[in-house]
């Protein structure tokens, strides 16, 4: 059946990078599809240690942490004045969001290092964490401003009559009823930035800069060492690390998933 | 209303201030440094005109990265799209008609998450996976060839420059035909059951069925999923960089990787940013032009 036979395609691939984790490197050199002869837990502890794969993956959480507040909530708040509230220039800003969305991200990398070297936040999570963000938006305000508007007005009307501010009109009541549209392009946002690879290698080189590497882009240094020292175990070992919670956060909300990176492609 | 206009700029500037400095200020200066000769460490450079881009036309280098981003251009969408369609139509109308009609295969379900494994995991994970998935000695895919007894098929497949780019483009394919069949099953969903049942009984095979039936009424699903393939063949840029950095001798090169290279190895960033304004009016025209190519009736249910 080929329908079982591109599930074996895509899933044996991980496993064997699973279970090629657990072995010794003689047991990976002489026969890639051998089973490892026991649990070697020691091969993950050298890529989170010593391969600063766990640094990494800190790294990557600060930054998609930071990154993604930044991005709901700004994005929210745009959409929100954008698709409720009437004003002169407000379909110009629209556009302007919206128009970051059709250019290819390589246009503008040359332009954007300077940018943030120019500021001083080369190399930095703070400086990584703003890019993030900022190149969230685009996709973030489309959606978002298309949702605000489908929520019903009487709701808004009552608030106000009631004597509620602009302020707390927004966050009292209109944010809670977006939460749907919000965990949609929150999941979508959460692996657009976990997996930036790109912006990354870019923004993150120059002096001291690997301590403050990423995961995607940690990952793939170390693929790059480790052939040469020969630590294949080690290398599987992280990317395991790297992959697992990804993996597991899929499974447990595979719906959710599914929909929200839908939703994203079908701008 | 007092305080509107407040409210207003309150929630609307920093958001602008954010996107106008990391976002729009590069996109506008990408062309201006791109009439330059810039090398980025120098503080004076000079405003060259139109000479980057005439460097560009006789730029061996550029060619030949172009020329690959052409083929993924025309490959990777109609190789993706066809399997997509494929899965997605035996999942969800694959398994055939009995008593309470035509409906998808048993494990539909499972077939769905599992085929997105992909999707989800990082462009990163997935390059450096497949680089040892083809790793002349220790990797899985000549462990398999030998193990079946085909010797000879095991070989280098990255360090051999005539399969390099097929091996790369492969990893492409694997990695989006998952998102696709999702794609088109949810489109599938929404066709009427007795359309297929009426189809079954006409007589129409599976793949009469499919051609027929299916693809002219999830048409505007494809051609949504053609434009987000062509996006990613235009680019090509990281999953090339990790599993061969364009290599061996430059024979999987793309365009995005030759910039890459050429901003941050060589330091040309005028140059750099003459080929990333190159493959934007490439890209405005392909764009272009598929629209005029798509304009197809579309079918009313």
């Amino acid at each position: 059946m080929f329908l079982a036979g591109w599930a074996l395609l895509t899933t044996l691939p991980l496993l064997w990078a699973v279970l090629s984790s657990f072995k010794s490197d003689t047991e990976i050199l002489t026969d890639p599809w051998s089973l490892p002869s026991r649990l070697r837990w020691e091969n993950w502890e050298r890529a989170w240690n010593e391969a600063h794969i766990g640094r990494y993956f800190l790294n990557s959480a600060i930054v998609v942490t930071g990154a993604l507040t930044l991005t709901m909530l700004f994005g929210a708040m745009a959409a929100y004045v954008l698709a409720r509230y009437r004003f002169r220039g407000r379909r110009i800003v629209y556009f302007a969001f919206v128009g970051g969305m059709m250019f290819p991200v390589f246009l503008a990398l040359v332009p954007l290092f300077f940018v943030v070297r120019n500021l001083g936040m080369l190399g930095t999570l703070p400086g990584l964490t703003l890019v993030y963000a900022a190149y969230s938006l685009p996709f973030t305000v489309f959606f978002l401003t298309a949702f605000f508007r489908t929520l019903p007005t009487s709701v808004a009307e009552a608030a106000m009559v009631d004597g509620c501010g602009h302020f707390g009109l927004f966050f009292r009541v209109m944010l809670p009823m977006a939460r749907p549209g919000l965990v949609s392009v929150g999941i979508f946002n959460f692996l657009f930035q976990w997996n930036q690879y790109v912006l990354p290698i870019v923004l993150m080189q120059g002096e001291g800069a690997e301590k403050k590497w990423v995961l995607a882009q940690g990952l793939t240094a170390l693929a790059v060492n480790e052939g040469y020292r020969g630590d294949f175990s080690g290398l599987f070992a992280g990317m395991t690390i790297a992959m697992l919670p990804v993996i597991a956060g899929y499974l447990l909300f595979h719906r959710q998933v599914q929909s929200g990176l839908a939703a994203g492609q079908l701008r | 209303m007092p305080g509107k206009r407040l409210f207003i700029a309150v929630f609307l500037i920093p958001p602008l201030l954010l996107y106008g400095i990391f976002v729009v200020s590069p996109y506008a200066q990408a062309f201006q440094i791109a009439g330059t000769n810039w090398s980025g460490l120098s503080p004076t450079y000079d405003f060259v005109g139109l000479d980057n881009f005439q460097r560009l036309l006789s730029d061996g280098y550029f060619w030949n990265a172009l020329r690959h981003n052409g083929l993924l251009l025309v490959l990777l969408p109609v190789v993706t799209i066809l399997l997509g369609l494929f899965f997605a139509s035996m999942i969800s109308v694959g398994g055939r008609a009995d008593r309470v009609g035509v409906h998808g295969v048993r494990g539909a379900g499972f077939y769905r998450v599992v085929y997105f494994f992909p999707q989800v995991l990082s462009v990163a994970i997935v390059g450096v996976l497949w680089k040892e998935m083809y790793a002349p000695h220790t990797g899985m895919v000549n462990g398999f060839l030998r193990a079946v007894g085909l010797d000879g098929l095991a070989v280098a497949w990255l360090g051999d420059p005539r399969f390099s780019f097929w091996c790369v483009m492969a990893v492409m394919i694997w990695m989006n035909v998952g998102f696709y069949v999702v794609l088109f099953s949810a489109a599938m969903q929404s066709i009427p059951r007795d359309l297929y049942e009426a189809a079954l009984l006409d007589g129409a095979g599976r793949l009469t069925t499919l051609v027929r039936l299916t693809v002219p009424l999830v048409w505007d699903t494809i051609q949504v999923a053609w434009v987000y393939l062509a996006i990613i063949a235009i680019d090509g840029f990281a999953i090339v960089q990790i599993i061969t950095d364009g290599g061996p001798s430059s024979s999987s090169d793309v365009v995005g990787l030759r910039l890459y290279k050429t901003a941050f190895a060589d330091g040309q960033f005028g140059y750099a940013s003459a080929i990333g304004v190159a493959m934007f009016f490439l890209t405005l025209t392909v764009a272009a032009m598929f629209l005029r190519v798509t304009r197809r009736e579309r079918v009313e249910l």
